[in-house]
């Protein structure tokens, strides 16, 4: 067997083209993901039947079928029917770049919203009740404690949940998108040096990750600030004009 | 719905998916066990090998390891076949390649679920089964391992859920199963949106039987509660 470290160098301008690309999926389908995520989840977590079943029902279709299923589908299904091919979606839904992102995004969607489910009905029952006592309304409620509460609740879990969409933007190369995945196989098919080609792109997206992971970790630390808070005692030397009376006598 | 004659292709797809998970599963327990078991060691290095393994899979992505094991393995087995002086061509079949690649994946993934789960039980457990004459190694399997399986049974149904779903990607090297099939019907008959939806379903009732499974398997093994209901 040959090694070749030459064309790892060679070709890493264009693997950090497609680990740009393979970025951009990640975040705008994300970002699409939980705008589509928020209302499924309040939906999924009221106690009307009806309100819960179609959330219900595209949250266990997401999660039950194969990334791969979903994507094709959007970009090989939505062709096969006449009314989409004449709607004015069509120049957006024959782009493999859109298709990517829709699915993505509906997928990234289902499980963040299991998510954020879990989130809001974690939220202490107190918190609600005082947020009640206070008379806030349903919608100041959801404003102001459930989503915030929510929010650094489901925090940690949801950046696994940004690292699985990360290792699934891979499937995009399926439908001839150059993201890192489908960047290193078209350089592969050049050069035919496999092993050399995915390993420079697997340590890319452990990069990405790593990166993902100390972002997730940063804003946990920043959001959920309140656990980490620990009361330090003032010095004993300290001007008594800059002393707080509330805090030590 | 019109399959126009295509569902016993579907079919023989369906069953060479459940080959591969299956086949996956069973090899993907005996890495995740191994895994645990090396993490939870005294060896400073195998618990540092399974650290690495555990870090290194769970960045990557599925797709990149069927991938590179389908295309490069071949590469690698020949160039370790021939230290042993063996200098004949070696090819990986899609079958094989998507059982390793899908196996290493699962196995990062239950080497902490098998952690955890033998984390969670109490020491005393240990010490009692040792008090009772019994040596480390019988302990550990009459005492522990029932204990850590009926721990272990939720997350490992997740995890095979995932690696059902995973299967999928294997048709992207060519093996012939639910998804592959469903893109030979499609390229006869034109109607792309019908037979992913049919290949979705498939999937769907696959899933659902594994949920289904799994409530059997952790009602099996968990005498305990089954006794307390009554």
């Amino acid at each position: 067997m040959t090694w070749e470290w030459s064309v790892i160098w060679q070709y890493l301008p264009r693997l950090m083209e497609g680990a740009w690309l393979t970025l951009e999926l990640v975040l705008i389908s994300g970002l699409i993901g939980i705008a589509l995520a928020i209302p499924l989840s309040l939906m999924r977590a009221s106690s009307q039947f009806w309100l819960k079943a179609l959330p219900f029902t595209y949250i266990y279709f997401f999660r039950g079928t194969p990334l791969l299923v979903q994507i094709f589908l959007v970009y090989y299904g939505a062709s096969q029917f006449e009314f989409v091919r004449e709607s004015i979606l069509w120049p957006i839904l024959k782009q493999p770049y859109w298709c990517a992102i829709i699915a993505f995004s509906l997928n990234t969607a289902a499980y963040s919203a299991e998510l954020f489910r879990s989130a809001i009905q974690a939220i202490p029952v107190g918190e609600i009740e005082a947020a009640e006592a206070m008379g806030m309304s349903k919608p100041v409620q959801v404003r102001r404690i459930i989503l915030p509460r929510a929010f650094g609740i489901a925090l940690p879990a949801y950046g696994n949940e940004v690292i699985l969409m990360l290792k699934g933007s891979a499937l995009a190369s399926t439908i001839t998108l150059l993201d890192l995945t489908g960047m290193a196989r078209t350089i592969i098919a050049r050069t035919y040096t496999p092993l050399e080609m995915f390993l420079a792109a697997g340590l890319v997206y452990l990069a990405i990750s790593a990166l993902i992971i100390g972002l997730f970790r940063f804003m946990e630390y920043r959001f959920n600030r309140y656990q980490y808070y620990h009361h330090t005692d003032t010095p004993k030397g300290l001007d008594a004009q800059l002393r707080d009376p509330h805090i030590d006598q | 719905m019109d399959l126009q004659g295509f569902g016993h292709l579907l079919i023989s797809g369906t069953w060479i998916t459940i080959q591969l998970a299956l086949a996956s599963l069973v090899v993907g327990l005996v890495f995740g066990l191994t895994g645990a078991a090396a993490k939870l060691s005294n060896n400073r290095v195998a618990r540092w090998l399974a650290t690495g393994y555990t870090t290194l899979v769970r960045g990557l992505p599925e797709l990149l390891l069927v991938l590179t094991i389908y295309f490069g393995g071949s590469q690698l087995l020949m160039w370790i076949a021939s230290g042993f002086g063996y200098d004949e061509y070696i090819e990986i079949g899609p079958f094989i390649a998507g059982v390793a690649a899908l196996s290493i994946a699962f196995g990062a993934y239950a080497t902490e679920v098998f952690r955890m789960a033998m984390m969670e039980i109490p020491a005393g457990q240990w010490e009692s089964g040792l008090a009772c004459g019994m040596s480390p190694r019988r302990t550990f399997f009459r005492i522990i391992l029932p204990q850590v399986w009926r721990l272990a049974i939720p997350g490992l149904g997740n995890l095979f859920q995932v690696l059902l779903k995973d299967t999928a990607l294997v048709s992207v090297v060519g093996l012939n199963d639910i998804m592959r099939q469903s893109q030979v019907a499609i390229s006869a008959t034109k109607e792309p949106f019908t037979f992913f939806m049919v290949a979705a379903c498939i999937y769907l009732l696959l899933t659902a039987a594994t949920t289904g499974f799994t409530m059997l398997m952790e009602w099996v093994a968990n005498p305990a509660a089954r006794e307390s209901r009554g």
